[in-house]
């Protein structure tokens, strides 16, 4: 059978349980798709294929031996389907860099939660993907180990900045793959590659062993070829984690059960802030025309209004930073990090030289900002000036799901743009985020959906935006139309 | 206006050593990034409280229980490259 790489986690699950096929040739159809096309995405920092057709095999004998039931019907949903991980999530034994040149041989002593579920339900990890620099940035060009190209235009931006993570699922170098999003960085690279990305509520998921960027902000969530799954993906990694405090003790659903629920009748807002000027004009029309679609199925449509939408990323850009500068004074050169190339000649020289030769721009970019921001004399102009704006954002949010039971938008304001065309104009990308910061704000679960191809041959992202602990009701939506 | 001056204190601040070409660049950078954040002045938030996070949880405990550490002290002091001795990293001296 061919194209085994090309199946979802429903239909590669079928095949594996029928012995259709074994877990190692759908691993071996993966690393083939890896080593034909990675040279040209660069979606990969490392590539595991030893230990990927090591966890294959093993999944091939708990299939063989009758340990998930005769015919593996007990299997867990993810059991011997190969998965690319994001490289700032720490996996053990295999080096996590976080595209940082700090970090660059950097080999984790222990797994990060998500990643001991995962092997807990039959992981097989074919790699660890590429990123913007400890995930900050929206297009992956910010990464020591080179851009991700997008698969659609390998003259364009892969998104970011789980970029790697959207490029491996687009170009079918796994079935699934891990992200983090704090801003957008899942739910921007899922729209311009044309895949499915769930930025899950701020908590819902642990971060544990996941490098820090942003505590108020990060989560860790998942990419996919449907919505199921997403679903089946969520099953595993949801719930309360000891190890992460900010992970309530609260039921976790059957995803799956949400997949082709109805939506006959619910409401969906269309907040018009997120469609106003500079949103170019096909996105929008792409975006509406699945509107329609969901209007066709019986739901309401209402237009509503967000007003703070435009405070959203100066909010985001000064409460990022200052969080990301805290978390990143643990990068030293002495409990983790590169030794300076120079003999330092003290420990304090050794702080700035090792931060000086291990950080890539856009991070020293953003430690200046934060440090700044928190610095005596600007902390309550900036820092706190921002953390009450953030309360109004919220507020508005609040208020408008008392209206409506998801709110759907353009993912971002326009398709992937070329590599290196807005490198040198920070302001400006961060800009790009406009559409995915405002539910990162609020700690909001938000997606995106595949909804179209502009002319030009460019995929466009629709986002679903409900309340926190909603992801359920996303799911129901992306799968209904 | 974060001029070459500030930006080279902001550094020292985040202990970052710089290059002269550098310190121009992100003057130019943060001044632009820094002028922009001016627009939340528009916004009143006399009586608005802070929101430092957002899972609605307060006073989250745990049970005062031993767990088993998920990497060892030898393989947590093996993730600096610096000389190891009695158990411990050795730096170089403050002073």
């Amino acid at each position: 059978m061919s194209d085994l790489n090309k199946l979802t986690i429903s239909e590669a699950a079928k095949g594996l349980k029928s012995k259709k096929f074994s877990s190692v040739e759908l691993t071996e159809a993966c690393l083939g798709a890896i080593k034909k096309g990675n040279k040209d995405l660069n979606a990969f920092i490392t590539v595991t294929e030893k230990e990927a057709l090591g966890m294959a095999k093993e999944a091939d004998k708990k299939f063989a031996s009758g340990e998930w039931g005769e015919g593996g019907e007990n299997a867990p949903a993810l059991a011997g389907l190969p998965a690319a991980i994001k490289d700032i999530i720490n996996t053990k034994g295999v080096r996590t860099t976080c595209a940082s040149p700090i970090l660059k041989d950097f080999v984790p002593p222990y797994d990060a939660t998500v990643i001991e579920r995962l092997k807990a339900n039959g992981l097989v990890m074919v790699g660890k993907t590429n990123l913007d620099e400890f995930a900050c940035g929206g297009s992956t060009e910010h990464s020591c180990y080179g851009a991700t190209r997008n698969p659609f235009d390998k003259e364009r931006v892969s998104g970011g900045s789980s970029g790697g993570s959207a490029a491996a699922v687009a170009a079918d170098m796994c079935v699934y793959a891990l992200g983090t999003d704090t801003g957008g960085s899942i739910r921007q690279p899922a729209s311009f590659c044309n895949v499915y990305g769930m930025k899950v509520t701020y908590g819902r998921v642990s971060r544990s062993g996941v490098t820090a960027m942003a505590s108020s902000l990060d989560t860790v969530g998942t990419f996919g070829k449907s919505a199921e799954d997403i679903a089946h993906v969520l099953n595993v990694i949801v719930g309360k984690d000891v190890m992460d405090m900010t992970t309530p003790d609260r039921e976790v659903p059957d995803y799956t059960k949400f997949i082709g629920k109805s939506v006959k009748g619910m409401k969906i807002g269309l907040p018009k802030e997120y469609f106003a000027e500079g949103v170019e004009d096909e996105t929008k029309k792409i975006v509406m025309d699945r509107v329609k679609m969901y209007e066709k199925a019986g739901c309401k449509i209402k237009e509503v209004s967000l007003p703070s939408t435009k405070y959203a990323v100066a909010v985001y850009y000064i409460i990022m930073p200052a969080e990301l500068s805290a978390n990143l004074e643990r990068f030293d050169g002495i409990r983790y990090g590169k030794k300076p190339k120079k003999d330092p000649k003290n420990l304090i020289d050794q702080y700035f030289q090792a931060r000086g030769e291990g950080f890539g721009d856009e991070i020293k970019r953003r430690i200046m900002i934060g440090t700044y921001a928190l610095s005596a004399g600007y902390y309550d102009a900036y820092y706190k000036k921002a953390q009450r704006v953030r309360t109004v954002i919220i507020r508005e949010f609040d208020e408008i799901f008392k209206e409506v039971d998801v709110l759907m938008s353009p993912v971002s304001p326009f398709p992937a743009w070329k590599v290196n065309e807005m490198i040198d104009d920070p302001l400006a990308m961060y800009l790009a985020d406009a559409l995915t910061i405002p539910p990162s704000i609020a700690g909001l679960a938000a997606m995106s959906c595949p909804a179209g191809m502009l002319k030009n041959g460019l995929p466009v992202g629709l986002q679903i935006i409900a309340p926190q602990f909603e992801e359920g009701r996303i799911l129901q939506f992306a799968s209904a139309i | 206006m974060i001029d070459e001056q500030a930006v080279e204190h902001v550094a020292k601040l985040a202990r970052i050593a710089l290059s002269k070409a550098e310190v121009k660049k992100f003057s130019k950078d943060l001044t632009g990034i820094l002028n922009y954040m001016e627009i939340l002045k528009e916004v009143k938030t006399d009586n608005v409280p802070e929101t430092s996070q957002v899972t609605g949880l307060t006073n989250v405990m745990e049970e005062d229980k031993v767990r088993s550490a998920r990497a060892t002290r030898e393989e947590m002091l093996n993730c600096s490259e610096l000389p190891k001795d009695s158990d411990q990293v050795r730096v170089l001296p403050i002073l």
